[in-house]
């Protein structure tokens, strides 16, 4: 016979509305105990998740299959405590990466488009960033279905996209040197959110205009939570999409290009509060 | 100015108040990694020593970031009351520790004293005071502050209902808001992180908590944490705006690395206390309508420390949020993550110096006591963090479903974790809240503060609506 649990509380039914850890029950004011093991398993895999390492050669086929070539970088963070604490170093490419960039970039000679207002040439509409930031399941999971929903709009648009630069250990701002080299109008960057309970795959956008080193996070737009149960690869690939033109048109990003989308485009999911009559 | 001090035979020398100040800090990562901290344990308390015996005076005629490049400085600098300082201006940093864990401080001491204290007289302090002192002497301020409810009362402990959701969905954001409230959770504040800034999606989500609020006549204030400016667009346009929210920090690059500056704060405020949305108190309305967020590392993380330690630039951002008298403020300690706080003992300690600084310096202060899953931490430390805050007087935490947050992905405190801190301390929420969760049936009436069994019959028809 299996013995009793605390039960959980009588709203349980609003499970159905969220992954949030609702209803749990108490016993006197505390979590019971299956509730409070359920939390350390779900604690343990994702600290788990932080350490994975990425499968590069995977992610490099996926984009293949997209018509978009790759280039694998590494930054100055050798290893993945390195990473932890040194969040300088992730934030910049080693010296070998730096050079193959450069080369890569020279290589591709592409003709100039027009120019920043601070007088650099424009080579390419958009440079794309993967960086496994704190989730590699993150990047093999959600970075090529979400590629997949907005890559071919933007290509029939006419814009020019430089080949997909593919980082270890990087974080967002890695992601202005490498559109910087390229010489690209915006930089998009796919990383690794950090894992949560619930959430080990969860994928980050960020996407700066007229991209280089030494910006800050004023300068970026951000679309977080990508992932299916999340924002939905291909809702945030329509909205990634709406917002990466308006930067283009508006030649801007940061917190002076505002998200206009309106609200019931803009997220799946119901509008109304059911605690509310109306 | 050059400090020296000399300590086991050696002879150590500091060549500026900031420098004095970033090796005197007790050990923590973003201080390693700015390259400011001590590089030894006895340089640590060699500086400590120097630091003991500074004037307090000498924090007026020496600045750890330039007047001249600095508004946050200017704003420290101009507004400092020289006759509320009077009270200490004979003292050391060493001697205010001593003269605070007395028995001649007291709350209203404390709360004449605010205004003549800067924020780096605070910080020095914190850095020469051990976990027990930092929480013995938090514990005699008091900071009440009023909008829509009376926060901060001795004896109170609130909590921000965080109902955050990947996408915004409505009844998913409902589902959290109802678990909050019949685990009477919410007196500071239900506030929601949103999955972007989209600001049609914001101006929904402000209608949404105010439709719950009016329905129920619950007595606390809603709040979108999205960028200042969006909040301003969102008031221009009509939304209902209780409390404007922004994340701050201690110097004027960091802040303009979050987008805002000093004017931005002050025409935002300014707007929200155009809409009056406070309550009618016997002497007035409710007029704390700003919402801030810091966290220890914020500045470093935008590249914008100036040389400064990363726990003095925090006690700075508190400058800037006192200056337009908040309701709520929070430090988000473990939020930023390892590189600045490396592991549980290091969020505890800043836990508590972030508390203690605040309210020295006169904010109401609470604390999102938190950690990420790429921290050395877990919920035992969380547990000790917790505890300490709650016996220290910590005017707020935060309250989430099952400590997961599911839409930014860390662990903070759930609504379990509150109860248990007001079960433990016999601490009580708001006065108006805790009458509402009695009237509602949420708790029981009279006696000590215990939750009721069973659905209470206000919410019944709601879930009535999607059985």
């Amino acid at each position: 016979m299996k013995p009793a649990r605390t039960p959980p509380d009588p709203w349980v039914t609003l499970r159905r509305f969220t992954a949030a850890r609702i209803a749990l029950g108490r016993t006197g004011v505390s979590l019971p105990t299956h509730a409070q093991l359920a939390f350390q398993a779900a604690h343990a895999a994702a600290r788990d998740a932080v350490h994975a390492t990425t499968d590069w050669g995977a992610l490099a086929r996926a984009l293949d299959d997209l018509g978009l070539t790759s280039l694998r970088l590494t930054s100055a963070a050798a290893t993945r405590s390195v990473y932890l604490q040194r969040p300088d170093l992730g934030r910049r490419l080693d010296a070998p990466s730096r050079e193959r960039l450069a080369g890569h970039a020279a290589a591709l000679n592409a003709a100039p488009l027009e120019q920043l207002a601070d007088g650099r040439p424009v080579r390419h509409d958009l440079a794309i960033v993967i960086a496994d930031g704190l989730s590699a399941f993150a990047i093999e999971r959600q970075a090529a279905p979400l590629l997949a929903h907005c890559v071919p709009a933007l290509r029939e648009a006419g814009w020019r996209i430089a080949p997909v630069a593919l980082v270890e250990q990087g974080r967002v701002a890695i992601g202005d040197e490498i559109g910087a080299a390229f010489e690209a109008a915006i930089v998009l960057v796919l990383i690794g959110e950090r894992p949560g309970l619930s959430s080990p795959d969860s994928l980050g956008l960020y996407f700066t205009h007229a991209p280089r080193a030494g910006l800050t996070d004023a300068a970026r737009n951000c679309i977080s939570n990508v992932r299916p149960e999340g924002f939905a690869p291909a809702l945030a690939a329509r909205r990634l999409d709406a917002l990466l033109r308006e930067s283009r048109r508006r030649r801007l990003s940061g917190v002076a290009l505002k998200d206009e989308t309106p609200a019931d485009a803009a997220l799946g999911g119901t509008a109304h509060s059911f605690l509310t009559s109306d | 100015m050059t400090f020296r001090a000399t300590l086991g035979g050696e002879r150590y020398r500091f060549a500026d108040l900031r420098t004095l100040l970033a090796r005197a800090t007790p050990p923590r990562s973003g201080d390693t990694l700015a390259g400011v901290a001590a590089a030894s344990a006895q340089e640590r308390v060699a500086a400590q020593l120097a630091l003991a015996d500074l004037p307090l005076r000498h924090f007026l005629d020496e600045a750890v970031v330039p007047y001249e490049a600095d508004e946050v400085t200017r704003l420290i600098v101009d507004t400092h009351d020289a006759a509320a300082f009077s009270r200490v201006s004979h003292l050391t940093v060493g001697g205010l520790r001593d003269w605070l864990l007395s028995d001649a401080a007291d709350a209203a001491t404390l709360a004449a004293l605010a205004p003549g204290l800067t924020p780096e007289m605070v910080a020095a302090t914190s850095k020469l005071m051990r976990n027990q002192d930092l929480v013995l002497a938090a514990r005699k301020c008091r900071v009440v502050t009023r909008l829509r409810n009376t926060l901060g009362l001795a004896g109170r402990l609130s909590t921000r209902l965080q109902p955050n959701h990947p996408t915004d969905d409505a009844a998913g954001i409902a589902a959290s808001v109802l678990d909050g409230l019949l685990y009477a959770s919410g007196d500071a504040v239900i506030g929601i992180n949103p999955a972007t800034d989209n600001l049609p999606q914001v101006m929904r989500l402000l209608d949404m908590l105010d439709a719950i609020i009016t329905q129920y006549g619950i007595p606390t204030q809603s709040c979108v944490l999205t960028h200042v400016t969006n909040t301003l667009a969102a008031i221009e346009r009509g939304a209902p705006v209780d409390l404007v929210f922004q994340s701050i920090g201690g110097t004027e690059a960091t802040n303009r690395s979050f987008g805002v500056a000093l004017s931005t704060l002050a025409e935002a405020r300014e707007a929200a206390l155009s809409l009056r949305r406070g309550a009618r108190f016997a002497d007035g309305i409710g007029d704390n309508v700003m919402y801030f967020e810091t966290g220890q590392g914020s500045a470093l993380s935008a590249g914008a420390h100036h040389g400064c330690d990363q726990q003095t630039l925090e006690a700075r951002a508190y400058a800037v949020a006192r200056h337009f008298k908040p309701l709520l403020v929070n430090t988000v300690v473990g939020f930023i993550g390892p590189e600045y706080l490396y592991n549980g003992k290091q969020i505890l300690r800043a836990g508590l110096e972030d508390h203690f600084c605040a309210k020295l310096l006169g904010l109401p202060m609470g604390c999102d006591v938190c950690y990420t899953n790429h921290a050395e931490a877990d919920q035992d430390d969380m547990d000790v963090l917790l505890t300490l805050l709650g016996a220290a007087g910590c005017n707020f935490v935060m309250g989430i479903p099952g400590a997961d947050d599911v839409m930014l992905n860390y662990q903070t405190t759930s609504f379990h974790d509150a109860l248990y801190l007001r079960e433990l301390l016999g601490l009580r929420p708001a006065p108006e809240f805790e009458a509402w969760l009695a009237a509602s049936g949420i708790t029981r009436e009279g006696g000590a503060f215990r939750l009721a069994d069973g659905l209470p019959a206000p919410f019944r028809p709601a879930l009535g609506r999607v059985a």
